[in-house]
């Protein structure tokens, strides 16, 4: 399965195979060492990278926590997976991981 | 490697796009294939055409570019008509109803809800009404801003208009300078105010003398999106009016060969500038793109900019004033830009009952009716329309702008002309003026790129998300300080993340810290009143340039107020936020032509 990766829109919006699915402005809760918070309330401000593990899609994003203000680069977070009935957007406390997916696109493409 | 833009446009870009956009109106919006939305919504950009945002999928804002915002007589009209008649959607919104117009910072013209079935019926009436959507968008020249009153103002240097409309028709349309590696915005200033905003554009043409003769300075990577605001750098070369053409053709062909495709992050010219340095840029420009030998900066007018220079000179175009021939024109406030159809059709009418038809748009989103003869200029002023679109506004509806925000724009982070709508009201009825203040700038924009160019504001608000009582809420960054003049300045950022709801009672404390501690000093002799006033305060930018970040951070506190705010949950996961359904779901879109919902199978 070949899914068409892109940031669309100034990287607020990814692009999974032509359809905008997930954009900046929600704040995630973030369990990683991105600031000293305990648990992170990351705002997205734009995407930097997109990548895909068969199914699962990850991004990374800039943005920042919006209850220290530690502003930043995430490392690789769900944003969702791919599924036989579409796109099904990330909930929850997210995860992080240093590992690059499989395929991917740096920027806007 | 070339990016996903750059190999869509080397397929298919510029006029060509035109023929494919006819044949998808004719096919009806389901005929795109879904593998290629993106990059047909990347092309249709270049015809004017930007696709609304997640949830209102089939649905476009169409922008029209107006040429230093000039619209000849009946071209108002032809807007109004197709307003009226094509931008209606699903659901109205509830400050400015089912239909209406959006003018824009760039002096451009925005219409929403536009389906592609009816994109060849609206070219040919905007297109024989000599109105154009053309590049208003995509990676090309943009609508080329000016002073708005070009050829109509006392103060000017140079007529800047038949500049523009020259550059506007020499490089709207040529295949040369189609496709370059980012959008491409130009100004063009010729009084000697500063009216033109030159400072924030990709290039700049500001008046400038040299040898006694009239022409141009050459300004070079203006721009204030992404958190990577600049001042367009002056590259010490001087045109005449008869070289602005050829040097604007120079240096438009210096940014398509040296910008970068291969990072649009990155592609803007003014990264560019910063990478070469203005001496690099301008002997670049001279060795590999012009055949004479460029002047050098001739004697500017910067000095005598008091267009918002932080002063209460002449922050905007708003009001009555003068022109050359004795004929007048009529500033009219618009708050946050935006008129409903019936207005604007009046609008058009009066334009052309009490001047000579013609209406200009305004780089602070504002209308100027022109020509109007002292005769029957008191008969215009008492016009009804003018009650809501006054002349003569209160500084706080006067200073406001505010970008599309959530209601149609993917960008976006939160909800904008709504929300300063109801900031301006309620500032209004709840804040007094400080004395001595007759125009505040209050610029909101929903996210980093910058459309209601927030940086140059007094008060400078963009859109940011934070949590309050452990829910996510639409929250504002604020700056203050930003704006434009002989010495330029952006904004410093002062207060992050403030929840939407507690920015008003933020802007009173921040007004009455301003009466509380600003400075008295001295008039200069020569602009004493014949009062004999000799005292004055401190401009609120004079009041807080000379505060560090700290003292900024210690000046006002956010509050909560009277003030509600019905926008605080995010705006963006909604299909439309003022709709009685909101949720995504409940979205009718995709639609086809006639508005009837198609099943995302089909």
């Amino acid at each position: 399965m070949v899914t068409r990766l892109r940031l669309l829109d100034d990287a607020a919006w990814v692009s999974v195979d032509d359809t905008r699915e997930a954009g900046t402005s929600e704040v995630w809760p973030v369990a990683d060492s991105f600031c000293s918070c305990e648990l992170t309330w990351f705002v997205a401000e734009a995407y930097v990278e997109v990548g895909a593990d068969g199914r699962r899609v990850e991004a990374r994003a800039r943005g920042h926590c919006v209850t220290c203000g530690e502003a930043g680069t995430t490392d690789w977070l769900a944003v969702g997976r791919v599924t036989d009935d579409g796109f099904e957007p990330a909930s929850g406390t997210r995860g992080s991981r240093r590992g690059s997916p499989a395929s991917g696109c740096r920027g806007e493409c | 490697m070339p990016t996903d833009v750059e190999r869509w446009k080397d397929e298919v870009y510029g006029e060509e796009i035109r023929g494919h956009l006819f044949e998808f109106a004719e096919a009806g919006w389901d005929a795109i294939p879904d593998e290629e939305h993106d990059a047909w919504f990347e092309r249709f950009k270049w015809w004017g055409l930007y696709h609304q945002r997640k949830g209102q999928e089939s649905y476009f804002m169409l922008r029209i570019g107006t040429p230093n915002g000039v619209l000849e007589p009946g071209q108002l009209e032809t807007v109004a008509e197709v307003a009226d008649e094509y931008a209606r959607g699903p659901a109205d919104n509830p400050e400015f109803g089912a239909a209406y117009c959006d003018w824009t910072t760039r002096q451009s013209i925005q219409l929403h809800w536009i389906t592609l079935e009816d994109v060849p019926d609206i070219f040919e009436t905007l297109e024989a009404a000599g109105l154009s959507t053309k590049q208003a968008c995509g990676d090309s020249w943009r609508n080329i801003v000016g002073c708005p009153v070009a050829g109509k103002d006392t103060h000017e240097h140079v007529d800047a208009w038949p500049v523009a409309e020259e550059l506007h028709e020499t490089f709207k349309g040529d295949d040369d300078y189609a496709n370059l590696p980012r959008k491409w915005k130009v100004s063009v200033t010729g009084c000697d105010q500063g009216c033109g905003q030159g400072d924030i554009n990709d290039l700049a043409f500001e008046p400038a003398e040299r040898d006694g003769e009239l022409g141009f300075n050459v300004r070079l990577g203006g721009g204030l999106a992404r958190k990577e605001p600049r001042f367009a750098r002056d590259v010490d070369v001087w045109v005449p009016e008869e070289k602005v053409t050829d040097v604007a053709a120079a240096a438009t062909e210096l940014f398509d060969d040296y910008g970068d495709r291969e990072n649009r992050y990155n592609a803007r010219m003014k990264f560019l500038v910063d990478e070469w340095g203005a001496e690099k840029v301008r002997s670049v420009l001279q060795e590999e793109y012009v055949d004479w030998e460029l002047e050098s900066a001739g004697d500017d007018l910067r000095e005598q900019y008091t267009y918002n220079a932080g002063g209460d000179e002449h922050g905007d175009h708003v009001g009555v004033h003068q022109q050359p021939d004795g004929n007048y024109y009529v500033g009219l406030n618009v708050l946050v830009g935006r008129m409903g159809v019936d207005d604007v059709a009046e609008l058009a009418a009066l334009a052309d009952e009490y001047g000579s038809g013609e209406v200009r748009l305004t780089q602070r989103q504002n209308v100027v009716v022109t020509d109007v003869p002292e005769a029957t200029l008191d008969d215009f002023l008492a016009e009804p329309l003018l009650e809501n679109y006054s002349p003569d506004p209160h500084p706080f509806m006067r200073g406001s702008i505010a970008c599309t925000g959530t209601e149609y724009c993917s960008l976006s982070i939160v909800e904008t002309k709504n929300r300063q709508v109801r900031y301006a009201r309620w500032l209004k009825d709840n804040v007094d003026v400080p004395e001595g203040v007759t125009d505040f700038h209050v610029h909101l924009s929903g996210c980093t790129a910058s459309c209601a160019q927030p940086q140059i504001a007094d008060v400078s608000l963009r859109g940011m998300k934070t949590r309050k009582d452990g829910e996510p809420v639409e929250a504002l960054d604020v700056g203050l300080g930003g704006g434009l003049g002989e010495h330029p300045r952006f904004a410093d950022w002062v207060e992050m993340r403030v929840p939407a709801d507690e920015v008003p009672g933020y802007i009173r404390n921040l007004l009455e810290a301003y009466v509380a501690e600003r400075e008295e000093r001295d008039v200069p002799e020569d602009r004493r009143q014949r009062d004999g006033d000799a005292v004055e305060y401190e401009t609120f930018r004079e009041f807080v340039a000379r505060r560090d970040e700290d003292a900024l951070q210690g000046l006002a506190d956010p509050e909560e107020t009277s003030y509600e705010d019905p926008y605080m949950h995010n705006t963006k996961t909604t299909w439309y936020p003022y709709a009685d359904e909101d949720d995504l779901d409940a979205s009718p879109a995709p639609t086809d032509g006639s508005g009837e919902p198609l099943s995302v199978d089909d």
